[in-house]
């Protein structure tokens, strides 16, 4: 008797345990805001400004979903979360989105049971060395002392790259990126491994940064991408053309300044489908017909977030180099919205 | 016995003399202190030449500090290249390294008036000459802290006091029948106190409300202030009671006691924490937000009254058994031995252990960056250090944070010295 009851509870626990995953969407709705996982702070991607308000790349993300959900970019709940937290964070369902720099590894994707949706910026792990050392190579770094990030996958990179290329190394274990900043600088390490985006913040940091050249080299490939929970595919959905909604609207040149014109019709059918003038395509997506429209608006295409918060234009200065379209070279490729 | 002819009679006093330059004053305390020998002469040279070394270099740095532009690469192009610390930071993010990014700063008011009036609700507890009425502020206190940093409405600070009041009186009626009787009863009227209150305080939310700010807005040093004040005071009756159950004669308070007591000393402070962030997290329905602060007070209080536990049971055991046998011998019970002859020593003699713990433990508050909460540690960690126009300062920052952990703990410390003196009760 007693065994049937606990039987009992557990199945209704799993039953609403499921029942609550499987609609994010209307939780999201209900609740009026967005949980959204962040970095505690990175720069260029997420980090709150003198007033306290968030800024940054991978905010735009947020804002992006929140305005196409709830229609107001500003509902949005912003979950700080550790490398180590921002997992659990998700899986638990604390957050409804997790848009933290994270790379889309398969068991990241497969055994952690997550969606990665898509691709916000494609990373690589890079060396920055200063000039005097007359580098020019990575492969010139034999013998070299390393500053790296312990327990990351840029430490396992690093040692697949020096056996392939038969070359010595002697690592300098760091903790955080703010700890390598000083370590390399006094010259406690020869060269700062790290993912190219932070070398480019961390140089920009420097007093004199034409001192520090970043090598060619590119070593591993490192895309960043938000992501969902399993088992919500629905939800995963709406993150997912969010973004491409945000990448399809730089390639059809559709910006947070021309937006309310063209949202009136256009020429291009596939302008009119994204922005909801023809076609139902919000409605499929358990939205309404602008949704892609106020996502746009929030923070303007995926071309102006980059611009605004990591592009060249910025202390960062980050180039486009594979984050550019397609029809530049670039690896962005949204899927036709029709 | 020849007699002299020449009388002299000294008439008058001579007037004292200054001793000899060099057996007194400065020159003398120089000589005595500082050049005794030849090996206390050489240590005094270097560690002159050290100290002038570190004046020289950090004086220029203090000196010809930037204030008041609004980034980094701004104040590198004030300096020109010359030495100098970047100090915009703090008068530009002061405000988030005291309170956090999140707290509105219109209201930055009420945690700074709940600072000032914690020093007004302690001073009765820790100086025995101020007036016991004072003590009354005290016990009201927390709740008026918690109304002022949390906002809402006043009505549930003033349940929860309520609630406290009833009970302490229901405790006080059933006495007679037993401690164990009252203090069931005394449990069960709060509880049914809060419940009740619960609806009043849920229907008129607007009654005397301030702005609510929640939880997860709460940093920089405020939070670390909040732990720290909350988790001390919470952890010392606690560990009382655990020191006592470890002493009990009755088996299953006693085993549950040193269970929890070496199982909690067992585990690292920081893995408790990430159980209150990520752990509970899985076991909670979904969709229930229990408050992040209160889930770190709880591990933090836990940790601390175990340690505070095995301070007070050395105490205890450091009484003689004659105490303990007099505390019998004059028909007192259990809880009037314990409250009027044991504790009042014991607590004495572990004074030195409980402010160790309590200023290792408020050092420990700033674990909680680790989970992502943003206190001062966290603040400079992340947000500060993330921001564009700071990234790269550091000397500031952090000495920023040292200063304000040092002021604290050397107060706490000169505090619990300064007891030590006054509760002298020694024969010497």
């Amino acid at each position: 008797m007693k065994k049937t009851v606990i039987l009992g509870a557990l199945t209704i626990a799993g039953l609403s345990a499921g029942a609550a995953a499987a609609a994010t969407l209307d939780d999201v709705k209900a609740r009026g805001k967005l949980n959204c996982g962040v970095t505690t702070g990175l720069v260029g991607f997420a980090a709150p400004d003198a007033n306290g308000e968030w800024q940054g790349f991978d905010v735009g993300v947020c804002r992006a979903v929140a305005a196409a959900v709830l229609g107001d970019p500003t509902a949005v709940e912003f979950v700080p979360t550790t490398g180590k937290t921002r997992f659990t964070a998700l899986a638990s369902g604390e957050i409804d989105l997790l848009a933290r720099n994270t790379t889309w590894t398969f068991s990241r994707d497969v055994d952690l049971k997550f969606e990665f949706v898509g691709v916000n910026y494609y990373d690589g792990q890079g060396f920055m060395v200063p000039k005097s050392l007359g580098v020019t190579s990575a492969k010139e770094l034999d013998g070299a002392t390393v500053c790296i990030q312990t327990g990351t996958t840029t430490e396992l990179n690093l040692a697949d790259f020096f056996r392939v290329n038969n070359i010595s190394y002697e690592p300098v274990p760091i903790e955080t990126n703010a700890e390598a900043q000083p370590l390399y600088l006094e010259g406690a390490c020869d060269v700062y491994t790290t993912d190219a985006s932070g070398l480019a913040a961390t140089r920009a940091a420097f007093e004199n940064p034409s001192e520090h050249v970043i090598l060619p080299e590119i070593i591993s490939k490192e895309p960043l991408g938000p992501l969902v929970r399993h088992g919500d595919s629905e939800w995963g959905d709406i993150a997912r053309w969010t973004l491409n909604a945000l990448i399809a609207a730089e390639e059809y040149g559709v910006t947070s300044a021309n937006i309310a014109e063209l949202a009136n019709g256009t020429d291009n059918p596939e302008i009119n489908r994204l922005l909801g003038t023809e076609g139902t395509l919000g409605e499929m997506l358990g939205l309404d017909a602008e949704w892609a429209k106020r996502a746009i608006m929030a923070g303007g295409n995926y071309g102006e977030l980059f611009e605004k918060n990591i592009g060249e234009n910025t202390p960062i200065g980050l180039s486009r180099g594979l984050n550019a379209q397609w029809t530049e070279g670039g690896l962005l490729y949204s899927p036709p919205f029709r | 016995m020849s007699k002299s002819d020449i009388a002299f009679v000294r008439r008058e006093m001579l007037p004292e003399k200054a001793p000899p330059a060099t057996a007194a004053g400065p020159i003398k305390w120089v000589r005595d202190n500082l050049f005794p020998g030849p090996i206390n002469t050489v240590m005094t040279l270097l560690a002159i030449y050290f100290i002038y070394q570190i004046v020289s270099g950090a004086m220029p740095w203090f000196l010809n500090g930037v204030w008041t532009t609004s980034s980094l690469a701004e104040c590198r192009e004030v300096l020109q290249g010359a030495t100098g610390g970047c100090f915009s930071v703090l008068t530009e993010r002061w405000n988030q390294l005291l309170f956090g990014f999140q707290y509105p700063s219109e209201q930055y008011w009420r945690p700074t008036l709940a600072f000032v009036l914690l020093f007004v609700a302690v001073a009765p507890v820790l100086f025995v000459a101020l007036p016991r009425k004072l003590l009354i502020f005290t016990g009201l206190y927390p709740f008026i802290a918690f109304w002022l940093i949390w906002g809402g409405t006043l009505l549930v600070p003033l349940v929860a006091l309520i609630g406290l009041i009833v009970g302490y009186v229901v405790f006080l009626r059933f006495e007679t029948k037993g401690f164990a009787t009252a203090a069931l009863t005394g449990v069960v009227a709060v509880v049914l106190v809060w419940w009740l209150g619960g609806f009043v305080s849920a229907a008129a939310s607007e009654t005397l409300a301030l702005t609510p700010v929640p939880s997860r807005d709460m940093g920089g040093f405020m939070l670390n202030m909040i732990l720290g004040t909350v988790c001390v005071s919470l952890s010392l009756p606690f560990g009382i009671l655990l020191a006592l159950g470890r002493q009990s004669d009755m088996p299953i308070i006693k085993w549950i006691c040193v269970i929890f007591i070496e199982f909690i000393r067992g585990v690292p402070l920081i893995t408790l924490l990430f159980v209150a962030n990520v752990v509970l997290a899985y076991f909670l329905p979904p969709g229930s937000n229990f408050d992040l602060i209160l889930r770190v007070i709880i591990m933090i209080t836990m940790f601390a009254s175990a340690y505070i536990a095995e301070v007070i049971r050395g105490g205890l055991a450091a009484l003689p058994r004659g105490q303990y046998e007099a505390a019998d011998s004059l028909g007192l019970d259990y809880a009037q031995s314990m409250r009027l002859i044991i504790l009042p020593q014991a607590l004495k003699i572990s004074i030195p252990g409980i402010v160790n713990v309590s200023v290792g433990l408020f050092k420990d508050t700033t674990l909680v960056s680790v989970i992502s909460m943003f206190d001062l540690v966290g603040m400079i960690r992340g947000p500060i250090l993330a921001a564009t126009e700071w990234n790269g300062v550091y000397w500031e920052l952090w000495g920023f944070a040292v200063v304000l952990f040092f002021v604290v703990c050397y107060g706490i410390s000169q505090y619990s010295q300064w007891l030590e003196r006054q509760l002298q009760r020694d024969h010497r």
